[in-house]
């Protein structure tokens, strides 16, 4: 493959986003808003493409690039393997979706919301492309300018605290990573993580280097107790912002222990094995039990998203096929399942101009529609079964079950609290009495807003009943990952 | 060089002056850059001083070029002030030049005293003259201690050359080391790191911006050079000693421009502070007491001095009414009005910040990976922590600019120079991620050994 597919697929958004920073800005016309649709579609377009002709069947990273950057030491290289493509299609997916919820709720600097937008693309998709250590720094911090001016500029009352502490929050955990990767240059010779997963990394290393890492997956997982950014920073987004918060920012972190931590340290990922499970634990059941009491709407989604990385966490440090295919499932369903609970906020958010629970009730009587797929994605984000979310959960619980009885047992308890808060919150909001005279004159969803919901709803179903495309496609690489990981703890037992 | 002195028309004398720079840049550019030592072998010239001329030059031309409006709106428009600066960049040739004691403090006062001079040439203006006054006194003691240093220095190695003085350093030489300490001492002042940074703030504050950022560029350049050029060849026999006092001095300079600057509201003094932090980072390079570790810490001084012709530029544009601001709650929301100058102030700073995949990120990102080469795990970790607390007064800024609400309006400027020298700072900045190493190669030639 010489065309160099990846790179045009990473930089696509990024020059769109300088066609429309060219662009003239007039009222009533839409151009910015066209071009960057057009140019995120076909990103799309593109990604599905790559994933088409991905060939599954080797756990070998395709579409590779390479070229000399930084000295000759350190090279810029792309591939893409069974787990990054999902996460590049989820991308690209949630970023058009994400523009056209744009036109409904954002008011003011529209062509620079889109320029950011796309720029933030630009940078995920690099996220889950790269290969080399260094050069997936520079996409994971780079993410942070325009998510930082997101939530800053078109963000609620309390943006700048919000801002701020999202921002120095995430840049606290990866400075030490990037010191762990310089040590790592050090130590091996090479930042390119191919290279790296044969050259066996001492074990004196390892537990530092997993911590340094650590700490920034962390942060950006996020896990308790260093997820109270996360809680701000979506309530005071605006709607787009929290959907790729959600969707995708949140899914680096898993990303990032599936590709880095696992295959490069693989004796300090068993020896720390208790720490994540005891962390997962918690905040599963504690962020469960706060999501309960939230009388926000965003707040608790918020809260309910770290006890789902909570079981992403669980599933990945069970190095077993099913707890691993079952996180990564589980982060493209919650991907899904959070960008349409968002949306669904979005879209009162944007009528009523309130995020509270207390504002709304009985909801069903006048927006059907919308209480309908509301219900919809509530369901599936307690993990109703022929949802996306049921899959990712059951077979991360499995997962556990291999590995630790106990964890597994409280796991399935945060399922039920899941449950409560989900449930409640459906209560609250569709059902109950109207209090609210507003409410009896708003719209329901125009056919823009049923356009996307309903795109999200029919995937969530899709994949609670085939998961087979997502399954088979990282089965292989999955495979792989856990066969490496297994000689290497072996190999450690006999020196 | 000096051939300019004719009637009262600063326009001449100025353009006159931009001209000769810009013949000297092709001058040490078409010269050859082989070892060559002339005068006793007291002045050098080699790629490392022509690097180092070649920076200061083009620095020079910039802050100079963008400078211009400000100078004529101000009334500083004499036609001594491009003759100051001229006359101060020679005595900088004649620091990185240097090969010999003697030499070197000859070009170190020469470059002082036009400071004093450029710092409270607003006459009329009291923080000027205060500022100046504050600067000469302070340095005056600083060069003492330097000058006493060096004397020192000649009484136990019975030699001004560097060369000789590196051959009959060692260890042993309790005297050399004392030398040694004073040196440093005076060469810490002149590069304003911690705890001899206590001028800066005020002379940054007090002197006209135009002077401010040729105060945080060009000697600051001309200072780290010299610096690199002492560890490197009189004193690279006693690397223990003076490692630590780099280290501590690297490390102390880190932390206050990150901690002290969260306070400001004056750009400039915030420019100040956060200068200190800058050659923090750059010392961090020199303590590593390796090649590669010098390298980074070049690479670093020339990011720095882009990014600084790129802020302080920005500081020309802002202003209303014949008046230019300095405040930062100035600033308050011109991404509404102004939302270029907005742009090119987010990526400025952003950069100085050290956030990838800015220049500033590259240019940390040498110097911690010359530093943890060295296993020198504490300093890399404490340095990398202070990035994070400094970031947030820059991120202070860019919310003052993008999220509040707009106060005022700036002047419309034509101020076409600034502009241009903003918008070169802005596209080296954000395309330097493309071509990282392109000065690691250049910086690569300028230590033979």
């Amino acid at each position: 493959m010489n065309f160099p597919i990846l790179s045009t697929l990473i930089f696509l958004p990024l020059i769109s986003s300088f066609f429309i920073f060219l662009s003239k800005e007039q009222k009533n016309n839409n151009s910015a808003i066209y071009i960057s649709l057009f140019s995120s579609l076909a990103t799309f377009l593109l990604s599905l493409f790559v994933w088409h002709s991905l060939d599954l069947t080797s756990a070998e990273f395709q579409f590779l690039e390479e070229k000399a950057w930084i000295n000759d030491f350190i090279k810029f290289k792309l591939g893409v393997d069974g787990i990054s493509i999902l996460f590049i299609v989820l991308t690209t997916f949630i970023t058009p979706i994400c523009i056209i919820s744009c036109i409904n709720s954002v008011k003011n600097r529209v062509k620079e919301f889109l320029i950011a937008i796309l720029v933030l693309e630009t940078f995920m998709i690099g996220v889950f492309c790269s290969l080399d250590l260094v050069v997936f720094y520079l996409f994971f911090e780079a993410g942070l300018i325009p998510m930082f001016l997101i939530i800053g500029v078109w963000g609620g009352p309390k943006r700048v605290y919000s801002a701020f502490k999202f921002f120095l929050f995430t840049l606290l955990g990866s400075v030490l990573m990037l010191v762990a990767i310089i040590a790592i240059y050090w130590i091996t010779g090479t930042t390119d993580v191919t290279q790296i997963y044969e050259i066996k990394i001492p074990k004196n290393y390892q537990n530092l280097l997993w911590l340094a890492f650590f700490s920034s997956f962390a942060v950006k997982m996020p896990m308790w107790p260093v997820h109270t950014w996360l809680p701000d920073a979506h309530v005071e987004a605006p709607t787009a912002g929290s959907v790729i918060l959600a969707a995708i920012l949140l899914k680096m972190a898993g990303y990032g222990f599936l590709r880095f931590s696992l295959p490069m340290f693989p004796l300090a990922s068993e020896y720390f094995t208790p720490l994540i499970f005891m962390l997962s634990i918690i905040a599963i059941i504690y962020t469960s039990l706060v999501a309960l009491m939230q009388e926000d709407m965003k707040k608790l989604i918020a809260y309910s998203s770290v006890a789902h990385m909570g079981y992403v966490t669980l599933g990945i440090f069970t190095f077993t096929k099913q707890g691993i295919e079952g996180s990564i499932f589980q982060m493209i369903s919650h991907g899904l399942i959070s960008a349409a609970l968002f949306l669904c906020v979005g879209v009162v958010y944007d009528r009523l101009h309130s995020r509270m629970i207390s504002t709304y009730g009985g909801l069903i009587s006048y927006l059907p529609k919308y209480s309908f797929l509301f219900i919809v994605f509530a369901l599936a984000g307690l993990g109703l079964p022929g949802t996306s979310g049921f899959l990712g959960e059951f077979l991360i619980l499995a997962g556990t079950f291999q590995k630790n009885y106990l964890a597994s047992m409280i796991g399935t308890f945060g399922v039920v609290l899941g449950a409560a808060y989900m449930l409640w919150l459906i209560k609250r909001v569709i059902f109950g009495n109207t209090n609210n005279v507003e409410i009896k004159n708003l719209n329901d969803i125009n056919n823009l807003e049923s356009l996307m919901l309903i795109i999200l709803a029919l995937l969530i179903i899709l994949f609670g009943f085939y998961p087979a495309p997502l399954i088979d496609t990282v089965n292989i690489s999955v495979d792989n990952l856990i066969n490496n990981y297994t000689i290497a703890i072996q190999n450690s037992g006999v020196n | 060089m000096i051939g300019v002195f004719i009637k009262k028309s600063f326009n001449l004398v100025f353009n006159l002056s931009l001209l000769i720079i810009i013949l000297t840049i092709a001058i040490i550019l078409n010269g050859s850059n082989n070892i060559e030592k002339i005068f006793l072998e007291s002045f050098t010239r080699d790629a490392f001083s022509n690097f180092f001329k070649i920076l200061i030059l083009s620095s020079s031309f910039f802050v100079l070029n963008s400078s211009k409006t400000f100078i004529i709106d101000n009334n500083l428009a004499k036609f001594e002030y491009p003759i100051i600066v001229l006359l101060s960049i020679l005595g900088m040739f004649f620091m990185v030049s240097s090969n010999d004691i003697i030499l070197f403090y000859l070009g170190l006062e020469l470059q002082s005293l036009s400071l004093y001079i450029l710092a409270s040439i607003d006459r009329d203006n009291l923080r000027s003259s205060e500022s100046g006054i504050k600067y000469f006194v302070l340095s005056a003691l600083s060069s003492g201690l330097l000058l006493y240093g060096c004397s020192l220095l000649y009484g136990f190695t019975g030699s001004t050359n560097f060369d000789l003085i590196a051959e009959q350093l060692n260890k042993e030489n309790t005297g050399a080391v004392f030398a040694m300490v004073f040196i440093l001492v005076g060469l810490a002042f002149k590069v304003s790191a911690v705890p001899f940074h206590m001028w800066t703030p005020d002379v940054y504050e007090g002197a006209p911006t135009s002077i401010t950022s040729f105060f945080a560029v060009v000697p600051k350049v001309a200072g780290l050079a010299v610096l690199i050029k002492f560890m490197f060849i009189p004193f690279s026999n006693i690397l223990a000693e003076w490692q630590t006092i780099i280290i501590f001095i690297s490390i102390a300079s880190m932390i206050l421009g990150a901690i002290a600057a969260i306070g400001q509201i004056n750009i400039k003094r915030l420019l100040a502070y956060s200068s200190i932090g800058h050659i923090g980072y750059a010392l961090a390079g020199v303590a590593t007491g390796v090649i590669s570790g010098y390298e980074s810490a070049i690479v670093y001084i020339s990011i720095y001095v882009i990014m600084n012709i790129g802020a302080f530029s920005c500081l020309y544009l802002l202003k209303k009414d014949n008046e230019y601001k300095e405040s930062i709650s100035d600033l308050s929301g011109i991404s509404k009005k102004h939302p270029i100058l907005a742009l090119s102030f987010l990526v400025i700073l952003f950069s100085l910040a050290g956030v990838p995949p800015l220049g500033g990120f590259f240019a940390k990102f040498y110097v911690f990976s010359a530093v943890i080469e060295q296993k020198m795990y504490t300093l890399a970790i404490i340095g990398l922590l202070t990035t994070v607390i400094s970031a947030f007064y820059y991120l202070k800024i860019i919310k003052t600019i993008y999220f509040d609400d707009s106060v005022m309006t700036f002047d419309v400027t034509k101020n076409k120079i600034a502009q241009f020298s903003i918008f070169v700072s802005c596209s080296i900045l954000l395309t330097f991620f493309l071509y990282p190493s392109v000065l690691n190669n250049l910086v690569d030639t300028l230590f033979i050994k």
